[in-house]
C-alpha cells in the first residue's frame, strides 16, 4: 500500500519534476551555449512559451478525455484545418456582408460548430458501427483532409481581420489571449472530469467497459460526447490560432494528432483508458514546448528536437511500465 | 437448409467482401472510362502503388502479430536519404547493403522495445516516427539529397527500368508478395505469427517464443521499408527529407482495407495486396472520370469504414453495434 502510494505520487509529480529539470538545464546550459544575451527564464520568454503551447495544448486536453474514455482520435489535425478554413472563409461570405465586425462571433461559432459536428460524426460512427475508434478516426483523418483540399484546392485560405488580430494579440492581465484559452479549457475540463457524472462515467467506461455496461452506464452517448468535445477543442484551437495568423494552408495541422498524443502520454494518461488527468496533460504540453524552445535556445538544430522528443516518449513509456508493474497483473515471461 | 438470411449474406460478404468490392469497382470504372482497363494504365497504377505496397506487406506481419507500426513512413525517408547520400560516398554497390543494414538496425530496435520489453507498440513507433525523422534530418543536414552524376550511374535500374516488359518496381512488389505470402501461410513461423496475434498468452503457454516472433515481424517490416526506400531513391535519384511523411497511415489504411484486424490474428498477404490495389485504382479511376485528386481521400474514408464495419458486423452477426 505504501509502495503504491509512493509510485502514484512519483507518477503524478514526474512531469512537473521533469519540467523543473528542463528549466534548470536550459538556464545553466544557456549561459555557456546560447548566442543571445537574454536569460532563458525571462518573463516574456515564458509568456511566449505558454502562448505557443496553446494550439497543441488545447487539442491535447481533448485527447486526454477521449483517451481516458478508452478511445483515440487521429483526425484532430484535419478537424483543426477544416475549422480554420471555415473560420477565415466565412468572414468573406456575401450573406454576412452587412454585419461589419459582428461577423467575427458568427464566424467563430461556425468554426466551432464545424469542429463539433465532425467530432460528433466520428463519435456516432464509433458508437453505431462498433468499429474501433483508431480505424474510424484514421479514416476520417483522410476524409476530413480531403474535404479541406476540396474546399480551396492547394491554395491557402487567407483573410486578415484587424479587429480579430488585435483581439488575438491582446494581453489581458499580462497573459496572451491564447494562454487564457488554454488555461480556461484546462479548468473547464478538470471540472468536467472530476466534478460531473459524465466525467466519472468516462473514467468508468475506460477502466472497464463491461463493468460500466453492467452498472447501466450508457457507453455510447458518453463516447460520442467526448468525441464532440475533442472536435470542439480542435476547432477552438484553430479559431484562436488563425485569428492571429489569418492564413491557413490545406496541409496545416497534419501531425498535430501525434504531438497531442505525445503530450497526453508524457502526462501519464493510460493508453487503455481509465486513468489520467488534464492537469498532467497540461504539464506534458509545457514540457514539450520547453524542450523545443530550450533546444533552440542552446543552439541545437530543429532536427535534434524530434530525436529527443521521440526518445523521451519511449523512455517515459518504459519507466511507466516499471512503476506500474504489480506482481498480480503482470505475467512475467 | 442454408437459408438466405441476413447473417449468411454478411458471412459471405465478410469473407469475400473485399474481392467483391474490388470487382465492382473495376467494373464501374471500366464502364465509366474505356481507358481504365488499358494495359498501360493498369501497369501504371500498379507501378505507382508498388512503393506503398512493399511497405504494406511488411506492416501486414506486424499487424497480424497484434501490433502497430507507425514508423514506416519516416523510416522510408531515412533509408532513401541514406542510400542516396552513401551512393556518392562509397558507390552504389556498397551503399545498398549499408542502407539495408542501418534500416534493419532501426527495425531491430523497435522489435526489441515492443517484443522483449513489451512496451506499447503504438507509442513506441510514434516515438520512433519522431526520432527517426530527427535522425534523417541530422544525416542530411536538412538539405535535399541528390545524386551528383545522374546519367552515369546504374543505380536507376530498380526504379526506372523494365524487365521483360514489366517495370522493375512491380517485379519487386510481386516477388516480395509471393515470398512473404509463402512465409506467412506455409511455414511454422507464419503460424506462430498468427498464434501470437490471436492470443498472446495462449501462444506463450504453448511454448511459442512471443518476444522473438514480434521481434522478427519488425525486422520483416524494416526489410520491406528498406526495399521501398531503394525503389523510391532509384526512381527519382534525389529526395526530400520528408518523402515518406504520412505514408504510415496510408499503409495502415491499405492493410486494414485488406481485412487485417488491428487486434491481431487475422489478415493475409494476398488481401493486403488487394487493399493496396484498391487504393491505387480508386485514385486512378477517380482521376480518369475527371474528379479532383482530393476526392480520393473522401472515398477512401468511406470505403475503409464500410469495409471494417462489414467485417465487424459479420463477426457479431448483426449490423448495428450492441453498445447502448
Amino acid at each position: 500500500m505504501q509502495n503504491e502510494n509512493t509510485a502514484r505520487l512519483l507518477k503524478q509529480g514526474a512531469i512537473w519534476g521533469f519540467i523543473v529539470l528542463e528549466l534548470i538545464f536550459f538556464s545553466v546550459a544557456g549561459k555557456f551555449l546560447s548566442l543571445s544575451d537574454g536569460a532563458f527564464m525571462d518573463l516574456d520568454n515564458m509568456l511566449l512559451l505558454l502562448k505557443q503551447s496553446a494550439p497543441i495544448g488545447i487539442i491535447a486536453l481533448g485527447m486526454t478525455i477521449v483517451m481516458i474514455n478508452g478511445n483515440i482520435d487521429l483526425s484532430v489535425g484535419a478537424i483543426f484545418a477544416l475549422s480554420a478554413v471555415i473560420l477565415l472563409d466565412s468572414m468573406t461570405w456575401p450573406i454576412f456582408e452587412g454585419l461589419g465586425d459582428w461577423v467575427i462571433p458568427v464566424s467563430w461559432l461556425l468554426a466551432l460548430a464545424t469542429g463539433t459536428a465532425l467530432g460528433a460524426l466520428n463519435g456516432l460512427i464509433v458508437w453505431k458501427t462498433g468499429v474501433d475508434a483508431f480505424i474510424v478516426t484514421l479514416g476520417s483523418m483522410l476524409g476530413y483532409r480531403g474535404l479541406v483540399f476540396m474546399y480551396n484546392g492547394e491554395q491557402p485560405t487567407s483573410n486578415l481581420n484587424w479587429t480579430l488580430v488585435d483581439f488575438a494579440e491582446a494581453q489581458p492581465l499580462g497573459l496572451h489571449t491564447a494562454t487564457w484559452f488554454l488555461l480556461g479549457c484546462t479548468a473547464v475540463l478538470w471540472w468536467l472530469l472530476n466534478r460531473t457524472v459524465h466525467g466519472r462515467n468516462a473514467y468508468a467506461i475506460g477502466d472497464n467497459r463491461e463493468a460500466a455496461v453492467n452498472a447501466s452506464i450508457r457507453v455510447g452517448p458518453h463516447m460520442m460526447i467526448n468525441f464532440m468535445i475533442i472536435g470542439f477543442l480542435a476547432a477552438l484551437s484553430a479559431a484562436v490560432f488563425y485569428s492571429e495568423s489569418g492564413s491557413v494552408n490545406p496541409n496545416d495541422g497534419s501531425l498535430y494528432e501525434l504531438w497531442a498524443i505525445t503530450a497526453v502520454v508524457l502526462g501519464g494518461t493510460k493508453l487503455t483508458g481509465g486513468r489520467g488527468s488534464v492537469i498532467s496533460t497540461f504539464g506534458g504540453v509545457i514540457a514539450i514546448q520547453l524542450l523545443r524552445k530550450g533546444l533552440g535556445y542552446i543552439g541545437a538544430d530543429t532536427e535534434t528536437v524530434n530525436l529527443v522528443i521521440g526518445l523521451i516518449l519511449i523512455a517515459v513509456l518504459y519507466l511507466d511500465k516499471q512503476l506500474n508493474r504489480k506482481g498480480k497483473e503482470e505475467l512475467r515471461i | 437448409m442454408a437459408a438466405l438470411t441476413w447473417s449468411n449474406i454478411t458471412q459471405v460478404l465478410a469473407k469475400q467482401g473485399i474481392l467483391i468490392a474490388f470487382a465492382l469497382f473495376m467494373f464501374g470504372f471500366a464502364l465509366a472510362n474505356a481507358r481504365f482497363l488499358d494495359i498501360d494504365n493498369v501497369l501504371g497504377v500498379v507501378r505507382s502503388s508498388a512503393i506503398l505496397g512493399v511497405m504494406a506487406l511488411g506492416v501486414t506481419f506486424v499487424v497480424i502479430s497484434g501490433n502497430l507500426d507507425l514508423s514506416v513512413g519516416s523510416m522510408m525517408s531515412f533509408s532513401t536519404i541514406v542510400v542516396l547520400d552513401l551512393h556518392d560516398k562509397i558507390g552504389p554497390a556498397l551503399a545498398i547493403p549499408a542502407m539495408f543494414a542501418l534500416t534493419l538496425c532501426l527495425g531491430a530496435l523497435i522489435g526489441f522495445l515492443v517484443g522483449y520489453l513489451r512496451l506499447n507498440s503504438l507509442i513506441v513507433t510514434l516515438g520512433m516516427l519522431s526520432a527517426i525523422h530527427g535522425l534523417t534530418l541530422t544525416w542530411s543536414g536538412g538539405k535535399n539529397m541528390d545524386i551528383a552524376d545522374k546519367q552515369g550511374t546504374w543505380f536507376g535500374i530498380f526504379g526506372q527500368d523494365e524487365m521483360l516488359g514489366v517495370p522493375v518496381p512491380i517485379l519487386v512488389f510481386v516477388l516480395l508478395a509471393v515470398v512473404l505470402s509463402v512465409l506467412l501461410a506455409r511455414t511454422p513461423f507464419g503460424r506462430k505469427v498468427y498464434a501470437v496475434g490471436g492470443n498472446g498468452t495462449a501462444a506463450t503457454f504453448s511454448g511459442i517464443p512471443r518476444a522473438r516472433i514480434v521481434f522478427c515481424t519488425y525486422l520483416i517490416s524494416a526489410f520491406c521499408v528498406a526495399c521501398a526506400g531503394l525503389l523510391q531513391a532509384s526512381r527519382s535519384l534525389g529526395s526530400q527529407n520528408t518523402v515518406g511523411q504520412g505514408l504510415e497511415l496510408e499503409v495502415l489504411a491499405a492493410v486494414i482495407l485488406g481485412g487485417a484486424s488491428l487486434l491481431g490474428g487475422s489478415g493475409t498477404v494476398f488481401k493486403t495486396v488487394i487493399g493496396v490495389l484498391i487504393l491505387g485504382f480508386i485514385q486512378n479511376g477517380l482521376l480518369l472520370v475527371g474528379l479532383e485528386f482530393y476526392v480520393q481521400y473522401v472515398v477512401t474514408w468511406v470505403i475503409i469504414i464500410l469495409a471494417v464495419w462489414l467485417d465487424v458486423a459479420a463477426k457479431r452477426g448483426r449490423l448495428w453495434s450492441p453498445i447502448a
